[in-house]
């Protein structure tokens, strides 16, 4: 019997409180919680699913099936027909010829885009003159202005000079209206620097663009892949623009996409048209799931402009 | 300091002259495009300018004419419903999401990597996407319908009193998740102290929320409130996917009437006169927000 009692109390005390409590992994807290998150994460990704398994249908099943089934019969010439051989008015060469408009556009637009806003925020950052403040004020403020208001007057501009219609002109007006943004990242950057590092290049006799090239380049690498990120998903995804200052056969992805979708002549292929959509999202989807927390980076620094 | 030494007492104007080259590109887009630009459509939104901008003034008369016009009201009255809503519920939204990723999740990644993708996407993609699910024939209406509930009616789309909400709908998908992030960035610079103390007071975890937390998030929801109204202001490329404005006009907003009128229709003069009413709708929502960030800071 004592043998029982001390068994018990000393049972009773391994198995009392001591210690923190351990943390149950399902609790209602935690079933509410992921539950919520679940369900949310179910209706981002809704969209990219409908879209994959449209594409990858056939018309006559989707005619008879519902959106959300999976594909019976899984079929890529919606994809072939969506690059090669959709019709936009005379022009049946598919998306293609949109997508190497875009790369045209876009590869020259981030890299003039870029120079130009790293070697200015430089500029504002280590080498203030009278008024530069004013006139980044200015370029900031602009950067909230509508496009719509500027838009003609920069027609008219591109007219004079001779390049409205063409690569050269949308690549000017990228580069333009990159700048505010790009601008505030790279001087807010290359302030954050140690201003040590700048003075005794100073005192060494350096010069404007040898402490540019020499010094501040090779210390702002993860500033220059923020900013590229931000500017190839934000041109590639322009529509605006591309629609105002191009001729219909400079057009980049996104207009032909539009172009290819809401036409009113033809049978509708929902296939053909889902997979030009993905095909057009398709590079800035990979830009943002390779780059990961780059990508957030950059559109924090986007979203504290002004 | 030693340039200037080295070459004498050199003129103003020379002096940091490279730093001036540098920023030559963007004194000209300050100067030429923002400040001139938009001056010019004001000054030219005067003015009774059809196929080519002339001036000729006729004082208020495009304004007249435009406040006149139904599509005009259709418009204002879309960006107003679609504002206001997307403003709400994106910053709801966006701070639950944002509340529940910082209760210590696992895969916390995962999950902001799938809220934030549509982000990436263009407003053209996302139209088109949810143009295709939104579909009477095929899309939610039709499968809904075909698991028996067949009096089912969801068609945004093609009903002009609510075609506005399934424009929201895609726009909510597209842009709550940067909002997510923005107030998650706010949540994680709370000092962790702050959620003890609320703790060891025993306040209940919503009410911390609401009467301490939202409250020290004052600057981060004004800086986001800023973001998503400017980008309110500027939808375009959506409607134009989505609806292409119908039907009829049910779905026009302002930035589509000024891109009409402005290439299409070749009325200038009403294309300016609209789109200065828009940047005067942002200078509503931008002046006083400057005006307490900035002005305030300084006299502080």
């Amino acid at each position: 019997m004592p043998d029982a009692v001390t068994l018990k109390t000393a049972g009773g005390r391994a198995s009392g409180p001591s210690g923190p409590k351990p943390k149950r992994i399902i609790s209602p807290r935690n079933i509410m919680l992921y539950g919520i998150l679940f369900v949310a994460a179910a209706y981002y990704l809704l969209p990219l699913y409908v879209m994959m398994v449209t594409s990858l249908k056939g018309m006559p099943e989707i005619r008879l099936g519902n959106i959300f089934s999976p594909p019976v019969e899984i079929t890529f010439e919606p994809w072939v027909k969506a690059w090669a051989t959709a019709c936009t008015g005379l022009n049946c060469d598919g998306l293609s010829r949109g997508f190497w408009n875009s790369v045209r556009i876009t590869v020259p637009s981030v890299i003039i885009s870029i120079a130009i806003a790293s070697v200015n925020g430089y500029a504002l950052a280590n080498w203030r003159f009278k008024g530069s403040e004013v006139f980044f004020s200015i370029l900031v403020v602009g950067a909230f202005i509508p496009y719509q208001v500027m838009i003609y007057p920069i027609v008219i501009v591109l007219r004079e000079i001779g390049v409205y219609g063409s690569l050269t002109g949308l690549i000017i007006v990228h580069s333009i209206f990159g700048m505010p943004i790009l601008t505030l990242l790279f001087r807010n950057y290359f302030a954050s620097l140690p201003q040590e590092l700048f003075k005794a290049a100073r005192i060494d006799g350096a010069g404007f663009w040898q402490i540019f090239l020499k010094i501040m380049l090779p210390m702002s690498l993860p500033i220059f892949v923020v900013a590229m990120i931000l500017q190839v998903t934000g041109i590639w995804n322009d529509f605006l623009f591309g629609v105002v200052f191009t001729r219909p056969e400079y057009y980049p992805m996104t207009v032909q996409l539009n172009n290819i979708v809401n036409s009113v002549q033809g049978v509708k292929e929902y296939n053909v048209n889902m997979a030009a959509t993905i095909l057009t999202g398709l590079v800035p989807l990979v830009v943002y799931f390779v780059s990961g927390r780059l990508f957030v980076r950059g559109i924090a620094a986007g979203a504290v402009k002004g | 300091m030693t340039g200037q030494a080295k070459a004498g007492r050199p003129n103003q104007l020379l002096r940091n002259l490279n730093s001036k080259i540098a920023s030559i590109p963007m004194i000209l887009t300050a100067l030429v495009i923002f400040l001139g630009g938009t001056t010019w459509t004001v000054v030219y939104s005067f003015t009774n300018s059809k196929l080519l901008p002339r001036l000729s003034f006729v004082g208020l008369e495009q304004y007249r004419r435009l406040w006149a016009a139904p599509r005009w009201i259709v418009s204002i009255e879309n960006l107003a419903i679609y504002g206001v809503l997307s403003l709400i519920f994106s910053l709801v939204i966006g701070f639950v999401l944002a509340a529940l990723m910082d209760q210590k999740i696992r895969f916390e990644n995962t999950f902001r990597t799938i809220f934030l993708y549509p982000f990436a996407l263009s407003f053209i993609v996302t139209g088109l996407v949810w143009q295709w699910i939104l579909n009477p024939e095929f899309g939610i209406q039709s499968v809904i319908r075909s698991l028996g509930w067949t009096s089912f009616s969801f068609n945004p789309l093609y009903t002009p009193e609510i075609v506005i909400y399934g424009i929201l709908i895609a726009a909510l998908w597209q842009g709550t998740g940067l909002v997510m992030c923005l107030m998650l960035a706010g949540l994680r610079g709370i000092d962790e102290d702050i959620w003890k103390a609320a703790r060891v007071d025993g306040i209940p975890m919503w009410k911390t929320y609401l009467f301490i937390v939202i409250p020290m998030m004052r600057p981060v929801f004004i800086t986001t409130l800023v973001i998503i109204a400017s980008g309110i202001v500027k939808v375009y490329d959506l409607v134009v996917a989505q609806t292409s404005g119908g039907p009829g006009i049910a779905s026009e907003v302002p930035a589509k009437y000024v891109f009409d009128y402005m290439f299409l229709a070749q009325n200038l003069g009403q294309g300016f006169a609209a789109s200065t009413m828009m940047l005067l709708t942002v200078a509503i929502i931008i002046i006083p927000w400057a005006y307490l960030e900035f002005g305030g800071r300084k006299r502080a």
